[in-house]
């Protein structure tokens, strides 16, 4: 096929795609077997379709690529406008790779509404590809309203005990979070008469918007409080460990990986990107509440009894990290920061993955229920042990890199945020190998779980994909941060005039 | 003498043109009035068949009229009509909310056992007020199409003579909305007393040119009190819950959506095309009042058509949002954005109450939020469908009640307007909440034993199918509605005031 013809409607069909295989799914008889393998022929064709993004990416190239833009509506002024840099271009793919994993965990874990879940899988993969794709602030707003409703669903419908309460904290702290940053595009739009990033972004570089120095500040915080709430930022996090608790595995795995990523995404692309005078001003206290995070996080984790709730609090904590170097404005900073994000989405994907593995044996996340499973179930022990590794950051694994990064930043910035957050690395030491002696060290403490079934064919093929791309991304970031890179430069250039023009005075 | 009689008399007889401008009320009243005739013959077994097809006919035939109607703009029967693209998107619309609550209705006549013809003759014949109302432009004719379609909903409402409530609902319907309909009549009065004219366009002229007296302040407040009891705007909204709880569940939908509509329609005449003065706190305040009062309302309910009330008093709410535009500019996206949210309105609401008025079942029975519990297994497809119009009434996107909702807001944010917008973001926020708990009881909860799932019939599923898929048309694709409406906007504000009113026998103030 004509690369050149591809690229311009490629976008938009790793978009669209699953979107259409869910409602082809509608159609489909509630056969669970034959829905499951269309899932799975679906997701993994989106995932082979996004491939192509990659490959034909110029990595050398700073703005966005792959654009389309053609008029959507034409008063109000919405553009159906697409377009991926080195940023989102990894963000999608740790979407479309982390989907049809999600398919495979399911496939023997999910037996009730089949047909229901796998539809509400594929079109939560279409409206999160659309939040990292969106050019448009309207699309973009569109694409992220509609994540809220299949995740909730899949919460709520497909959860453990407390699934109802779960789904409905998360709705609402969500919901209303993003109505402010609603709030925020519309006065943009009001005063510029487009709803494009790009335009938005040159009119506020160029001073052109007449009364923005006023509103500035409160644009900013409705931005960054609508993302605050999904990272989740320390103050915001008290729906995070209710929903991954009593989320189903497929949930876990895409709200930890990709849904979370949205928020730093969200900072990264239109709080620093559009106004990055204010990022400067507010950034002393968002790093506060970054490092509080961090340490918060971790130290809350330690104490779980829960698997899920301290792997949903070792979130925290990694996404503090993310947020550290996002606003240390250095190139490592930022860099650190995109490969944090990236790594942990596939680490603590697995995380859940594997946690979900017992669950579906044992009914049960509690950590005193078990005990001494290395010696019943040696693969899944191994597999678990390598991804605790990967995720509390072993060098030569995809946690080393982004944490190393985001460190170095946040000392160029200022030693003692690079003090602070360098506790976190230890801490999540601490509380992931604690939890893994506890669970797999020892003597079988319950004789239940001495009859435990060791990994069979659908989780193998779902967990060590991850395990192998966090070994690729650790022993050769540069294939990523290649891209990464000159995305980052390119964003953090209107900071650096900033910079240079204090300096100057 | 006899000459200039003659004259007079010959422009008194409308021609051929002028009854096409009114064409689809008269056909939809040809319809109703063979459905009163027809219904002493036929014997009572079919006649609820026969005459429900013969009301849908009506209803078709009426859209197929106002489609030939639009080719004729312009005014008709001494400056009384006008058909230009404001009137003919509101009959479309009105139209055809009436068709499918029509479609609804056909199951739930037979599943409640009510046989009485008059039910579609009095649809049909409501249509034809509310048809009036939006191309009328003299405010006496409005007044008496406002009249013709409030009575048919007052007899409406009380459809179900087994319960006690539907009589309430139909009295209280009837006692507070004549006075209502009094206070409209009453401001008529003083801004002819003001003006001396009762025809909008001689009154915009009229306003223009001269001095405002206190008196037109006083008309169009007592204006805006009628038509906000019409639109179930806060603080006239009281009788909402209670009419909507005890009327039949189909004209509740009817009832939310059509006539207010149309009464929407006068209102953007009303505000607009006269520039009426002093609106802007009037419409603050309620559309404030409204989206506020209705939400937290709603929060508390447990009975569906209740909490669906709630709803609809916020939406209009979130409606008069649009109506706080004062410049031409800001009036012409104003206007827009209002005719949009009717329809976007219209079209999840109806779908709502269709899906209510199917699982009610004999008597309203199951008519609680708990009897929705477990929908989602039990009947997939129907809690699929109402889900999608819950999260249109949210404002999720793919809905047109997202894109009618975001529409609103920026027209008003760009207007200037910036707590208005904020007060709406925040409500509907608040909004959320219990719509969404419809759709956990239906998704998150085991099914109860007791309520029996029923087949959909073909005409529900029609109804269903047109109420889905304009809700999610006008939010994928609302381009061609939104230039619609913008271009109908843009004319009715240019229309009077500006350029006199077209023909020379307009009989001046003075002569009366």
């Amino acid at each position: 096929m004509n690369t050149n013809h591809l690229d311009s409607v490629v976008l938009t069909l790793v978009t669209l795609a699953p979107l259409a295989g869910g409602l082809l799914l509608v159609l489909l008889p509630r056969r669970d077997r034959d829905i499951r393998i269309f899932s799975l022929v679906i997701s993994l064709l989106t995932f082979i379709l996004s491939l192509h993004l990659p490959v034909y990416f110029h990595r050398s190239l700073p703005g966005f690529q792959y654009e389309v833009d053609k008029q959507w509506i034409s008063s109000p002024n919405i553009h159906y406008h697409m377009g991926i840099d080195g940023i989102s271009l990894w963000l999608l793919l740790l979407t479309t790779f982390l989907t049809p994993l999600c398919v495979l965990i399911s496939w023997k874990s999910v037996h009730e509404r089949v047909k229901e879940f796998f539809i509400i899988l594929l079109i939560l993969e279409t409206a999160l590809i659309g939040v990292f794709t969106s050019l448009d602030l309207f699309l973009f707003y569109f694409f992220w309203e509609a994540t809220l409703i299949p995740m909730a669903l899949l919460i709520g419908m497909f959860g453990h005990e407390r699934k109802v309460y779960a789904a409905v904290k998360f709705f609402l702290y969500t919901m209303i979070a993003s109505v402010f940053m609603l709030a925020a595009i519309l006065w943009l739009y009001a005063q510029t008469g487009t709803f494009d990033f790009v335009i938005i972004r040159d009119q506020i570089a160029h001073r052109a918007i007449p009364h923005l120095p006023a509103a500035a500040q409160w644009l900013f915080l409705g931005f960054f409080l609508a993302f605050a709430v999904k990272v989740p930022l320390f103050p915001f996090h008290t729906w995070l460990p209710d929903a991954h608790v009593e989320a189903p595995t497929a949930g876990s795995v895409l709200l930890a990986g990709v849904l979370l990523k949205m928020g730093t995404y969200g900072m990264l692309r239109f709080n620093l990107g559009l106004f990055p005078e204010q990022a400067r001003h507010n950034a002393p206290w968002i790093i506060t509440l970054a490092l509080i995070g961090i340490i918060y996080g971790a130290l809350v984790a330690m104490v779980q009894p829960n698997m899920k709730k301290l792997i949903a609090y070792s979130s925290v904590s990694h996404l503090g990290f993310v947020v550290l170097g996002i606003f240390s404005f250095t190139q490592a900073g930022l860099n650190g920061a995109v490969f944090v994000m990236l790594a942990h989405g596939v680490a603590t994907g697995d995380l859940f993955m594997l946690a979900g593995v017992v669950h579906e044996r044992r009914h049960t996340y509690e950590i005193s229920e078990f005990g001494g499973l290395a010696s019943v179930a040696p693969v899944y022990a191994a597999s678990f042990l390598f991804i605790v590794l990967a995720s509390m950051g072993l060098p030569l694994l995809n946690g080393f890199i982004g944490e190393f990064l985001v460190l170095s930043g946040a000392f160029q910035a200022r030693a003692l945020y690079g003090i602070l957050a360098a506790t976190g690395v230890i801490w999540s030491a601490a509380y992931l190998l604690w939890m893994y002696q506890r669970v797999f060290f020892g003597k079988v403490t319950h004789p239940v779980n001495t009859s435990m079934r060791d990994l069979i064919g659908f989780e193998k093929a779902a967990i060590w994909p991850c395990a192998v791309a966090a070994l690729v991304m650790g022993v050769a970031p540069i294939l990523w941060l290649g891209a990464i890179d000159p995305a980052v430069q390119s964003a953090l250039a209107p900071l650096d005039q900033l910079a240079s023009k204090v300096v100057g005075q | 003498m006899t000459a200039t009689l003659a004259a007079a008399v010959s422009q008194a007889i409308p021609s051929g043109t002028e009854y096409i401008r009114a064409l689809p009320e008269l056909v939809l009243a040809a319809f109703g009035v063979t459905i009163m005739l027809l219904d002493p013959v036929l014997d009572e077994e079919t006649s609820q068949k026969t005459l429900g097809l013969i009301a849908f006919v009506g209803a078709l035939a009426a859209l197929a009229s106002t489609w030939y109607m639009a080719e004729f703009p312009g005014l008709a029967f001494s400056n009384m009509v006008r058909v230009d693209g404001f009137s003919i998107f509101f009959h479309v619309l009105v139209i055809a909310i009436a068709a499918v609550i029509i479609l609804t209705s056909y199951e739930y006549m037979t599943v409640q056992k009510i046989r009485a013809g008059e039910y579609y003759g009095l649809i049909l014949f409501g249509v034809v007020g509310m048809g009036l109302m939006t191309s009328a432009v003299e405010l006496v004719l409005i007044f008496i199409a406002l009249e013709i379609s409030s009575i048919s909903s007052y007899i409406l409402a009380g459809f179900r003579p087994q319960d006690a409530s539907s009589t309430e609902s139909s009295l209280k319907y009837f006692l507070l909305g004549s006075f209502a309909t009094a206070f409209f009549l009453y401001g008529v009065a003083l801004i002819f007393g003001a003006t001396g004219s009762t025809n909008i366009d001689i009154i915009s002229g009229v306003l223009q040119t001269g001095p405002v007296e206190v008196l037109v302040y006083v008309a169009v407040a007592l204006m805006f009190v009628g038509l906000g009891f019409k639109v179930a705007a806060a603080p006239f909204h009281i009788w909402t819950p209670d009419v909507y709880e005890g009327a039949p569940a189909p004209i509740v939908g009817f009832m939310s959506t059509a006539p207010k509509a149309a009464a929407f329609a006068v209102l953007l005449r009303i505000v607009f095309a006269i520039n009426a003065p002093g609106r802007f706190w009037l419409v603050w305040v309620s559309a404030a009042l409204s989206m506020t009062l209705g939400n937290v309302g709603a929060l508390v309910q447990s009975n569906v058509k209740r909490l669906l009330a709630y709803s609809s008093i916020a939406h209009a709410g979130y409606l008069l949002v649009a109506f706080g535009m004062l410049t031409p500019q800001d009036s012409v996206t104003g206007i827009s954005a209002a005719m949009f949210y009717t329809a976007a309105y219209a079209a999840m609401n109806v779908g709502a109450f269709a899906v209510v008025s199917h699982f009610a079942n004999a008597g309203e029975r199951y008519v609680t939020l708990e009897d929705y519990e477990g929908l989602g297994r039990t009947s997939p497809l129907l809690a699929a469908t109402l889900t999608i119009f819950l999260l249109s009434l949210i404002g999720i996107p793919i809905t047109g009640g997202f894109f009618a909702k975001f529409y609103v807001f920026s027209t008003a944010l760009k207007a200037n307007l910036i707590w208005l917008p904020l007060i709406g973001v925040v409500n509907s926020a608040i909004g959320a909440y219990y719509y969404l708990r419809m759709v956990v009881m239906m998704y998150m909860r085991e099914p109860r034993k007791e309520v029996p799932v029923t087949r959909i019939p073909a005409a529900l599923g029609i109804a269903l199918a047109i109420s889905v898929i304009a809700t999610i048309y006008l939010g994928i694709l609302p381009n061609r509605v939104l230039r619609y409406t913008l271009d109908s906007a843009q004319a009715l504000i240019q229309h009077p005031g500006h350029a006199q009113p077209d023909t020379q026998s307009l009989r001046k103030p003075d002569t009366f």
